[in-house]
Protein backbone atom coordinates (compact mmCIF):
# COMPACT_ATOMS: atom_id res chain seq x y z
CA UNK A 1 0.00 0.00 0.00
CA UNK A 2 1.25 3.47 -0.86
CA UNK A 3 2.31 5.61 2.06
CA UNK A 4 1.21 9.20 2.54
CA UNK A 5 4.17 11.55 2.48
CA UNK A 6 4.62 14.75 4.44
CA UNK A 7 7.17 17.48 5.08
CA UNK A 8 8.30 17.74 8.69
CA UNK A 9 11.38 19.95 8.52
CA UNK A 10 12.71 22.88 6.48
CA UNK A 11 16.12 24.48 6.10
CA UNK A 12 17.05 27.46 3.98
CA UNK A 13 20.17 29.32 2.90
CA UNK A 14 18.92 32.00 0.53
CA UNK A 15 20.33 35.30 -0.74
CA UNK A 16 17.60 37.18 1.15
CA UNK A 17 17.67 35.15 4.33
CA UNK A 18 19.62 32.39 6.04
CA UNK A 19 17.41 30.41 8.41
CA UNK A 20 13.62 30.06 8.40
CA UNK A 21 12.84 33.14 10.44
CA UNK A 22 14.90 35.57 8.35
CA UNK A 23 13.74 34.00 5.09
CA UNK A 24 10.03 34.00 6.02
CA UNK A 25 10.28 37.65 7.02
CA UNK A 26 12.05 38.49 3.76
CA UNK A 27 9.60 36.78 1.42
CA UNK A 28 6.54 38.19 3.20
CA UNK A 29 7.92 41.69 2.91
CA UNK A 30 9.33 41.50 -0.60
CA UNK A 31 12.92 41.98 0.54
CA UNK A 32 15.47 41.55 -2.21
CA UNK A 33 18.74 39.68 -1.68
CA UNK A 34 20.29 40.98 -4.91
CA UNK A 35 23.42 43.09 -4.51
CA UNK A 36 26.17 44.61 -6.58
CA UNK A 37 28.93 41.98 -6.98
CA UNK A 38 32.44 43.55 -6.96
CA UNK A 39 34.05 40.33 -8.15
CA UNK A 40 31.82 40.17 -11.24
CA UNK A 41 32.63 43.82 -11.92
CA UNK A 42 36.38 43.20 -11.58
CA UNK A 43 36.10 40.32 -14.04
CA UNK A 44 34.19 42.54 -16.48
CA UNK A 45 31.01 40.48 -16.54
CA UNK A 46 28.09 42.01 -18.42
CA UNK A 47 25.94 41.30 -15.37
CA UNK A 48 27.57 42.68 -12.22
CA UNK A 49 24.85 41.87 -9.70
CA UNK A 50 24.06 38.59 -7.96
CA UNK A 51 22.20 36.90 -5.12
CA UNK A 52 24.53 35.29 -2.59
CA UNK A 53 23.69 34.08 0.92
CA UNK A 54 25.80 35.64 3.66
CA UNK A 55 27.50 33.04 5.82
CA UNK A 56 29.84 34.14 8.60
CA UNK A 57 32.76 32.01 9.73
CA UNK A 58 31.08 31.78 13.10
CA UNK A 59 27.97 30.25 11.53
CA UNK A 60 30.06 27.80 9.47
CA UNK A 61 31.70 26.57 12.68
CA UNK A 62 28.30 25.49 14.01
CA UNK A 63 28.10 22.94 11.17
CA UNK A 64 31.74 22.09 10.39
CA UNK A 65 34.78 21.45 12.57
CA UNK A 66 37.82 23.70 12.26
CA UNK A 67 39.62 20.80 10.67
CA UNK A 68 36.89 20.40 8.03
CA UNK A 69 37.12 24.09 7.23
CA UNK A 70 40.89 23.94 6.61
CA UNK A 71 41.44 24.33 2.86
CA UNK A 72 37.65 24.18 2.44
CA UNK A 73 36.51 26.05 -0.66
CA UNK A 74 33.14 24.68 -1.73
CA UNK A 75 30.31 27.18 -1.30
CA UNK A 76 27.73 24.66 -2.54
CA UNK A 77 28.61 22.10 0.13
CA UNK A 78 28.67 24.85 2.77
CA UNK A 79 25.14 26.02 1.86
CA UNK A 80 23.80 22.47 1.44
CA UNK A 81 25.10 21.23 4.76
CA UNK A 82 23.72 24.25 6.65
CA UNK A 83 20.28 23.93 5.04
CA UNK A 84 20.27 20.14 5.41
CA UNK A 85 21.24 20.03 9.08
CA UNK A 86 18.77 22.83 9.82
CA UNK A 87 15.93 20.88 8.17
CA UNK A 88 16.88 17.75 10.11
CA UNK A 89 16.90 19.63 13.42
CA UNK A 90 13.75 21.57 12.53
CA UNK A 91 12.05 18.19 12.13
CA UNK A 92 12.98 17.47 15.75
CA UNK A 93 15.41 14.72 14.80
CA UNK A 94 18.54 14.18 16.90
CA UNK A 95 22.12 14.34 15.62
CA UNK A 96 23.74 11.41 17.38
CA UNK A 97 27.06 9.67 17.17
CA UNK A 98 25.63 6.15 17.11
CA UNK A 99 27.57 3.01 16.31
CA UNK A 100 25.00 1.99 13.68
CA UNK A 101 23.78 4.13 10.81
CA UNK A 102 20.11 5.12 10.67
CA UNK A 103 18.94 2.57 8.08
CA UNK A 104 15.55 4.21 7.61
CA UNK A 105 16.86 7.67 6.71
CA UNK A 106 18.69 8.85 3.59
CA UNK A 107 19.33 11.93 1.53
CA UNK A 108 18.73 12.92 -2.07
CA UNK A 109 20.53 16.24 -2.32
CA UNK A 110 21.12 17.63 -5.78
CA UNK A 111 23.56 20.04 -7.32
CA UNK A 112 24.82 21.16 -10.71
CA UNK A 113 28.52 21.37 -9.86
CA UNK A 114 30.42 20.87 -6.65
CA UNK A 115 33.15 23.04 -5.20
CA UNK A 116 33.88 24.84 -8.41
CA UNK A 117 36.33 27.17 -6.61
CA UNK A 118 38.13 24.17 -5.12
CA UNK A 119 38.22 22.63 -8.58
CA UNK A 120 39.82 25.77 -10.00
CA UNK A 121 42.37 25.78 -7.16
CA UNK A 122 43.20 22.12 -7.87
CA UNK A 123 43.59 22.67 -11.60
CA UNK A 124 46.07 25.48 -11.00
CA UNK A 125 48.10 23.23 -8.68
CA UNK A 126 48.06 20.33 -11.12
CA UNK A 127 49.22 22.50 -14.02
CA UNK A 128 51.99 23.79 -11.75
CA UNK A 129 53.22 20.18 -11.16
CA UNK A 130 51.89 20.30 -7.57
CA UNK A 131 49.40 17.42 -7.71
CA UNK A 132 50.91 15.97 -4.54
CA UNK A 133 49.91 19.13 -2.70
CA UNK A 134 46.14 18.95 -3.39
CA UNK A 135 45.40 17.74 0.13
CA UNK A 136 43.05 15.01 1.25
CA UNK A 137 39.70 16.71 0.62
CA UNK A 138 40.00 17.84 -3.01
CA UNK A 139 37.93 14.84 -4.12
CA UNK A 140 35.23 15.08 -1.45
CA UNK A 141 34.78 18.79 -2.16
CA UNK A 142 34.61 18.50 -5.94
CA UNK A 143 32.74 15.23 -6.49
CA UNK A 144 29.18 16.01 -7.46
CA UNK A 145 27.86 13.92 -4.58
CA UNK A 146 30.03 15.84 -2.11
CA UNK A 147 27.02 17.56 -0.54
CA UNK A 148 25.09 14.34 0.10
CA UNK A 149 28.29 12.63 1.29
CA UNK A 150 28.98 15.36 3.85
CA UNK A 151 25.35 15.30 5.04
CA UNK A 152 25.25 11.51 5.16
CA UNK A 153 28.29 11.45 7.41
CA UNK A 154 27.17 14.21 9.73
CA UNK A 155 23.76 12.61 10.23
CA UNK A 156 24.78 8.94 10.06
CA UNK A 157 22.33 8.18 7.26
CA UNK A 158 22.05 4.51 6.31
CA UNK A 159 19.41 4.57 3.57
CA UNK A 160 20.04 5.91 0.06
CA UNK A 161 22.61 8.73 -0.01
CA UNK A 162 22.82 10.30 -3.46
CA UNK A 163 22.99 13.47 -5.51
CA UNK A 164 20.73 14.12 -8.48
CA UNK A 165 21.42 16.63 -11.23
CA UNK A 166 19.01 18.05 -13.81
CA UNK A 167 20.02 21.69 -14.23
CA UNK A 168 17.44 24.13 -12.86
CA UNK A 169 14.95 21.31 -12.22
CA UNK A 170 17.35 19.61 -9.77
CA UNK A 171 15.73 20.72 -6.50
CA UNK A 172 12.20 19.95 -7.60
CA UNK A 173 13.33 16.56 -8.86
CA UNK A 174 15.09 15.67 -5.59
CA UNK A 175 11.85 16.26 -3.65
CA UNK A 176 9.89 14.11 -6.09
CA UNK A 177 12.49 11.31 -5.88
CA UNK A 178 12.32 11.43 -2.08
CA UNK A 179 8.51 11.38 -2.21
CA UNK A 180 8.49 8.32 -4.47
CA UNK A 181 11.00 6.39 -2.36
CA UNK A 182 9.00 6.99 0.80
CA UNK A 183 5.66 6.29 -0.91
CA UNK A 184 7.01 2.90 -1.92
CA UNK A 185 8.06 2.18 1.66
CA UNK A 186 11.77 2.02 0.85
CA UNK A 187 12.68 4.70 3.39
CA UNK A 188 10.96 6.38 6.33
CA UNK A 189 12.56 9.73 5.79
CA UNK A 190 14.68 11.40 3.15
CA UNK A 191 16.46 14.72 3.49
CA UNK A 192 15.68 16.19 0.07
CA UNK A 193 17.04 19.39 -1.35
CA UNK A 194 19.59 20.98 -3.58
CA UNK A 195 22.41 23.46 -3.57
CA UNK A 196 24.37 25.63 -5.96
CA UNK A 197 27.89 27.05 -5.83
CA UNK A 198 28.40 30.82 -5.88
CA UNK A 199 30.68 32.93 -7.97
CA UNK A 200 32.07 33.81 -11.38
CA UNK A 201 33.09 30.28 -12.37
CA UNK A 202 29.54 28.99 -12.10
CA UNK A 203 27.88 32.09 -13.53
CA UNK A 204 30.34 32.95 -16.33
CA UNK A 205 28.81 30.61 -18.90
CA UNK A 206 25.39 32.22 -18.48
CA UNK A 207 26.90 35.68 -18.75
CA UNK A 208 28.56 34.60 -22.00
CA UNK A 209 25.16 33.44 -23.32
CA UNK A 210 23.84 36.96 -22.58
CA UNK A 211 20.91 35.48 -20.63
CA UNK A 212 21.69 37.54 -17.51
CA UNK A 213 20.56 41.16 -17.22
CA UNK A 214 23.20 43.85 -17.77
CA UNK A 215 20.79 46.75 -17.31
CA UNK A 216 20.74 46.93 -13.52
CA UNK A 217 24.38 47.04 -12.46
CA UNK A 218 23.66 50.22 -10.51
CA UNK A 219 20.15 49.22 -9.39
CA UNK A 220 20.65 45.63 -8.16
CA UNK A 221 17.39 45.29 -6.22
CA UNK A 222 15.39 46.15 -9.35
CA UNK A 223 17.39 43.74 -11.49
CA UNK A 224 15.33 40.57 -11.19
CA UNK A 225 12.01 41.29 -12.93
CA UNK A 226 9.98 38.15 -13.60
CA UNK A 227 6.76 38.78 -15.58
CA UNK A 228 7.70 42.42 -16.15
CA UNK A 229 7.57 44.11 -19.57
CA UNK A 230 11.06 45.41 -18.81
CA UNK A 231 12.50 42.02 -17.78
CA UNK A 232 15.94 41.82 -19.35
CA UNK A 233 17.41 38.50 -18.26
CA UNK A 234 17.91 36.64 -15.02
CA UNK A 235 20.12 37.59 -12.08
CA UNK A 236 22.50 34.78 -11.06
CA UNK A 237 21.97 33.47 -7.55
CA UNK A 238 23.02 30.66 -5.25
CA UNK A 239 22.15 28.98 -1.97
CA UNK A 240 20.42 25.84 -0.80
CA UNK A 241 17.02 24.61 0.32
CA UNK A 242 16.26 21.43 2.25
CA UNK A 243 13.05 19.58 3.15
CA UNK A 244 12.77 16.65 5.49
CA UNK A 245 10.34 14.35 3.69
CA UNK A 246 8.75 11.72 5.90
CA UNK A 247 6.31 8.87 5.92
CA UNK A 248 3.09 10.19 7.53
CA UNK A 249 2.74 7.31 9.99
CA UNK A 250 6.28 7.76 11.26
CA UNK A 251 5.80 11.49 11.53
CA UNK A 252 2.55 11.12 13.49
CA UNK A 253 4.02 8.43 15.73
CA UNK A 254 6.80 10.73 16.87
CA UNK A 255 4.48 13.73 17.16
CA UNK A 256 6.30 15.73 14.51
CA UNK A 257 5.20 19.15 13.29
CA UNK A 258 3.79 18.73 9.77
CA UNK A 259 4.36 21.59 7.34
CA UNK A 260 2.48 20.13 4.38
CA UNK A 261 1.63 16.98 2.49
CA UNK A 262 3.11 16.10 -0.89
CA UNK A 263 0.21 14.87 -2.99
CA UNK A 264 2.26 13.98 -6.06
CA UNK A 265 4.25 15.31 -8.95
CA UNK A 266 5.87 14.60 -12.25
CA UNK A 267 9.17 14.95 -14.08
CA UNK A 268 9.59 14.63 -17.84
CA UNK A 269 11.56 15.94 -20.78
CA UNK A 270 10.63 17.51 -24.08
CA UNK A 271 13.36 15.44 -25.70
CA UNK A 272 14.68 18.59 -27.45
CA UNK A 273 12.10 17.86 -30.12
CA UNK A 274 9.45 20.16 -31.55
CA UNK A 275 10.10 23.62 -30.09
CA UNK A 276 12.35 22.13 -27.41
CA UNK A 277 16.13 22.59 -27.57
CA UNK A 278 19.04 22.34 -25.15
CA UNK A 279 18.00 25.74 -23.75
CA UNK A 280 14.33 26.20 -24.73
CA UNK A 281 11.44 24.17 -23.33
CA UNK A 282 9.17 22.11 -25.50
CA UNK A 283 5.76 23.60 -24.47
CA UNK A 284 3.95 20.32 -25.09
CA UNK A 285 6.22 18.62 -22.55
CA UNK A 286 5.81 21.45 -20.01
CA UNK A 287 2.02 21.20 -20.22
CA UNK A 288 2.13 17.42 -20.05
CA UNK A 289 4.34 17.60 -16.95
CA UNK A 290 1.83 19.87 -15.19
CA UNK A 291 -1.18 17.78 -16.30
CA UNK A 292 0.51 14.56 -15.18
CA UNK A 293 1.47 16.06 -11.81
CA UNK A 294 -2.15 17.04 -11.19
CA UNK A 295 -3.33 13.56 -12.17
CA UNK A 296 -0.68 11.96 -9.96
CA UNK A 297 -1.86 14.09 -7.04
CA UNK A 298 -5.46 13.05 -7.69
CA UNK A 299 -6.80 16.61 -7.77
CA UNK A 300 -8.66 18.77 -10.28
CA UNK A 301 -6.86 21.75 -11.88
CA UNK A 302 -9.35 24.12 -10.24
CA UNK A 303 -8.17 22.98 -6.79
CA UNK A 304 -4.87 24.81 -7.22
CA UNK A 305 -4.84 28.04 -5.20
CA UNK A 306 -1.33 29.24 -5.89
CA UNK A 307 1.32 28.55 -8.50
CA UNK A 308 4.95 29.10 -7.65
CA UNK A 309 6.39 29.39 -11.12
CA UNK A 310 9.85 28.94 -12.57
CA UNK A 311 9.62 32.49 -14.06
CA UNK A 312 13.24 33.58 -14.40
CA UNK A 313 12.77 37.11 -15.85
CA UNK A 314 13.69 36.23 -19.42
CA UNK A 315 11.55 36.35 -22.56
CA UNK A 316 10.32 32.85 -21.67
CA UNK A 317 8.08 34.07 -18.83
CA UNK A 318 5.14 34.74 -21.15
CA UNK A 319 5.47 31.26 -22.65
CA UNK A 320 5.47 29.73 -19.17
CA UNK A 321 2.26 31.58 -18.25
CA UNK A 322 0.69 30.41 -21.51
CA UNK A 323 1.71 26.81 -20.68
CA UNK A 324 0.17 26.97 -17.19
CA UNK A 325 -3.02 28.42 -18.63
CA UNK A 326 -3.30 25.70 -21.29
CA UNK A 327 -2.45 22.91 -18.85
CA UNK A 328 -4.95 24.06 -16.20
CA UNK A 329 -7.52 25.38 -18.66
CA UNK A 330 -7.77 28.47 -16.50
CA UNK A 331 -7.23 32.14 -17.29
CA UNK A 332 -8.16 35.70 -16.33
CA UNK A 333 -9.63 35.98 -12.83
CA UNK A 334 -10.06 32.21 -12.74
CA UNK A 335 -6.27 31.74 -12.95
CA UNK A 336 -4.62 30.77 -9.62
CA UNK A 337 -2.45 33.29 -7.80
CA UNK A 338 1.06 33.11 -9.19
CA UNK A 339 4.40 34.24 -7.83
CA UNK A 340 8.09 33.98 -8.58
CA UNK A 341 10.63 33.91 -5.78
CA UNK A 342 13.31 34.83 -8.30
CA UNK A 343 12.19 38.47 -8.11
CA UNK A 344 13.82 38.52 -4.65
CA UNK A 345 16.67 36.00 -4.84
CA UNK A 346 17.55 35.76 -8.53
CA UNK A 347 17.94 32.44 -10.27
CA UNK A 348 19.64 30.06 -7.84
CA UNK A 349 20.14 27.51 -10.66
CA UNK A 350 20.42 23.97 -9.27
CA UNK A 351 19.25 25.28 -5.87
CA UNK A 352 16.22 27.10 -7.33
CA UNK A 353 13.73 24.22 -7.09
CA UNK A 354 14.41 23.47 -3.44
CA UNK A 355 14.67 27.09 -2.25
CA UNK A 356 11.40 27.90 -4.03
CA UNK A 357 9.75 24.76 -2.66
CA UNK A 358 10.66 25.84 0.87
CA UNK A 359 9.00 29.20 0.10
CA UNK A 360 5.95 27.39 -1.32
CA UNK A 361 5.57 25.20 1.75
CA UNK A 362 5.96 28.18 4.13
CA UNK A 363 3.01 29.80 2.36
CA UNK A 364 0.82 26.76 3.03
CA UNK A 365 1.91 26.38 6.62
CA UNK A 366 1.63 30.02 7.67
CA UNK A 367 -1.25 31.00 5.35
CA UNK A 368 0.10 33.72 3.08
CA UNK A 369 0.97 34.38 -0.55
CA UNK A 370 4.30 36.15 -0.93
CA UNK A 371 4.47 39.16 -3.26
CA UNK A 372 6.20 39.51 -6.61
CA UNK A 373 8.51 42.50 -6.73
CA UNK A 374 9.65 44.44 -9.80
CA UNK A 375 6.62 43.62 -11.94
CA UNK A 376 4.69 46.90 -11.57
CA UNK A 377 4.90 46.98 -15.40
CA UNK A 378 3.39 43.55 -16.12
CA UNK A 379 4.20 42.14 -19.54
CA UNK A 380 1.23 42.69 -21.89
CA UNK A 381 1.36 39.07 -23.09
CA UNK A 382 0.96 37.95 -19.48
CA UNK A 383 -1.83 40.45 -18.75
CA UNK A 384 -3.69 39.03 -21.74
CA UNK A 385 -3.82 35.63 -19.98
CA UNK A 386 -3.89 36.36 -16.25
CA UNK A 387 -5.83 39.00 -14.37
CA UNK A 388 -3.47 41.45 -12.62
CA UNK A 389 -5.06 40.67 -9.25
CA UNK A 390 -3.72 37.13 -9.51
CA UNK A 391 -0.13 38.40 -9.62
CA UNK A 392 0.17 39.92 -6.13
CA UNK A 393 2.63 42.74 -5.55
CA UNK A 394 1.88 42.88 -1.82
CA UNK A 395 1.68 39.95 0.56
CA UNK A 396 -1.79 38.39 0.84
CA UNK A 397 -2.51 36.89 4.23
CA UNK A 398 -5.00 34.08 3.73
CA UNK A 399 -5.20 30.34 4.17
CA UNK A 400 -4.45 28.39 1.04
CA UNK A 401 -4.90 24.69 0.41
CA UNK A 402 -2.86 23.65 -2.63
CA UNK A 403 0.30 25.04 -4.21
CA UNK A 404 1.73 23.82 -7.51
CA UNK A 405 5.47 24.33 -7.91
CA UNK A 406 7.29 23.83 -11.20
CA UNK A 407 10.87 24.12 -12.42
CA UNK A 408 12.27 23.86 -15.93
CA UNK A 409 15.90 23.32 -16.89
CA UNK A 410 18.50 23.15 -19.64
CA UNK A 411 18.31 19.85 -21.45
CA UNK A 412 14.56 20.44 -21.90
CA UNK A 413 13.72 18.91 -18.51
CA UNK A 414 10.65 19.70 -16.40
CA UNK A 415 9.47 19.05 -12.88
CA UNK A 416 6.18 19.82 -11.10
CA UNK A 417 5.14 19.18 -7.49
CA UNK A 418 1.75 19.47 -5.77
CA UNK A 419 1.87 20.50 -2.09
CA UNK A 420 -1.21 20.52 0.15
CA UNK A 421 -1.93 22.00 3.55
CA UNK A 422 -1.90 19.06 5.94
CA UNK A 423 -5.15 17.75 7.35
CA UNK A 424 -5.43 14.35 8.90
CA UNK B 1 67.80 19.91 15.45
CA UNK B 2 67.14 18.45 18.90
CA UNK B 3 64.72 15.55 19.00
CA UNK B 4 62.70 17.20 21.80
CA UNK B 5 62.25 20.34 19.77
CA UNK B 6 61.04 18.36 16.76
CA UNK B 7 58.56 16.48 18.98
CA UNK B 8 57.16 19.76 20.31
CA UNK B 9 56.83 21.19 16.79
CA UNK B 10 55.31 17.94 15.53
CA UNK B 11 52.68 18.09 18.28
CA UNK B 12 51.64 21.54 17.11
CA UNK B 13 51.31 20.28 13.53
CA UNK B 14 49.27 17.16 14.24
CA UNK B 15 47.07 18.65 16.96
CA UNK B 16 44.14 19.58 14.67
CA UNK B 17 43.97 16.08 13.19
CA UNK B 18 44.07 14.12 16.46
CA UNK B 19 40.87 12.42 17.63
CA UNK B 20 42.33 10.76 20.75
CA UNK B 21 43.21 13.64 23.06
CA UNK B 22 44.56 11.49 25.93
CA UNK B 23 47.08 9.68 23.76
CA UNK B 24 48.05 13.07 22.37
CA UNK B 25 48.80 14.45 25.84
CA UNK B 26 50.94 11.41 26.61
CA UNK B 27 52.67 11.46 23.22
CA UNK B 28 56.11 9.82 23.06
CA UNK B 29 58.47 8.71 20.34
CA UNK B 30 56.56 5.42 20.14
CA UNK B 31 53.14 6.93 19.54
CA UNK B 32 51.46 5.71 16.34
CA UNK B 33 49.52 8.29 14.32
CA UNK B 34 46.64 6.06 13.28
CA UNK B 35 46.41 3.43 16.04
CA UNK B 36 47.09 5.66 19.04
CA UNK B 37 46.06 9.15 17.97
CA UNK B 38 43.22 7.92 15.70
CA UNK B 39 44.19 10.35 12.95
CA UNK B 40 42.01 9.62 9.92
CA UNK B 41 44.31 7.84 7.46
CA UNK B 42 43.24 10.21 4.65
CA UNK B 43 44.45 13.12 6.80
CA UNK B 44 48.00 11.73 6.94
CA UNK B 45 48.73 13.40 3.60
CA UNK B 46 47.63 16.72 5.10
CA UNK B 47 49.95 16.16 8.09
CA UNK B 48 52.81 15.51 5.68
CA UNK B 49 52.03 18.65 3.65
CA UNK B 50 52.03 20.66 6.88
CA UNK B 51 55.40 19.16 7.88
CA UNK B 52 56.84 19.98 4.46
CA UNK B 53 55.71 23.55 4.80
CA UNK B 54 57.02 23.94 8.35
CA UNK B 55 60.53 22.65 7.61
CA UNK B 56 60.70 23.62 3.95
CA UNK B 57 61.54 20.05 2.95
CA UNK B 58 60.08 17.61 0.41
CA UNK B 59 59.03 14.21 1.70
CA UNK B 60 59.19 11.64 -1.10
CA UNK B 61 56.57 8.91 -1.55
CA UNK B 62 58.74 6.19 0.03
CA UNK B 63 59.33 8.26 3.17
CA UNK B 64 55.66 9.12 3.26
CA UNK B 65 54.71 5.45 3.35
CA UNK B 66 56.96 4.92 6.38
CA UNK B 67 55.80 7.97 8.28
CA UNK B 68 53.21 6.28 10.47
CA UNK B 69 54.54 7.12 13.92
CA UNK B 70 56.39 9.83 15.79
CA UNK B 71 59.72 7.99 15.66
CA UNK B 72 59.69 7.62 11.87
CA UNK B 73 58.58 11.23 11.49
CA UNK B 74 61.51 12.52 13.56
CA UNK B 75 63.94 10.35 11.65
CA UNK B 76 62.67 11.50 8.27
CA UNK B 77 62.54 15.17 9.25
CA UNK B 78 66.09 15.02 10.67
CA UNK B 79 67.45 13.31 7.55
CA UNK B 80 65.76 15.73 5.19
CA UNK B 81 66.99 18.70 7.24
CA UNK B 82 70.53 17.33 7.23
CA UNK B 83 70.31 16.86 3.43
CA UNK B 84 69.41 20.52 3.08
CA UNK B 85 72.70 21.73 4.60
Amino acid sequence: MNKRVVITGLGIVAPNGVGLEAFTHAIKNGISGIKHDPELERLQFSCQISGKPEISNELSLRYFSELELRNFNSSGILYGVIAGIDAWKDAGLPVENNQDPDWDSGTIFGTGTSGIDKFRESIYKIDDFQTRRLGSTAVAQTMNSGVSAYLGGKLGLGNQVTTNSSACTTGTESILMAYERIKQGKAKRILAGSTSDSGPYIWGGFDAMRVCTFKHNTTPEEGSRPMSASASGFVPGSGAGALLIEDLETALARGAKIYAEILGGNVNSGGQRGLGTMTAPNPIAVQKCIVNAIADAGIKPEAIDVINGHLTATSKDSLEIQNWSEALQRNGLDFPYINSLKSMVGHCLSAAGSIESVASVLQLYHGFIFPNINCEDLHPEIKAVVDENKIPQKVINQDIDIVAKASFGFGDVNGCLIFKKFKN
Amino acid sequence: MEKEIIIEQLKEIIKPYVQEKEAFEALTEHTDFINDLKINSANLVDVILDIEEKYDIVIDNESMERMLNVKAAIEIISTKLADKI
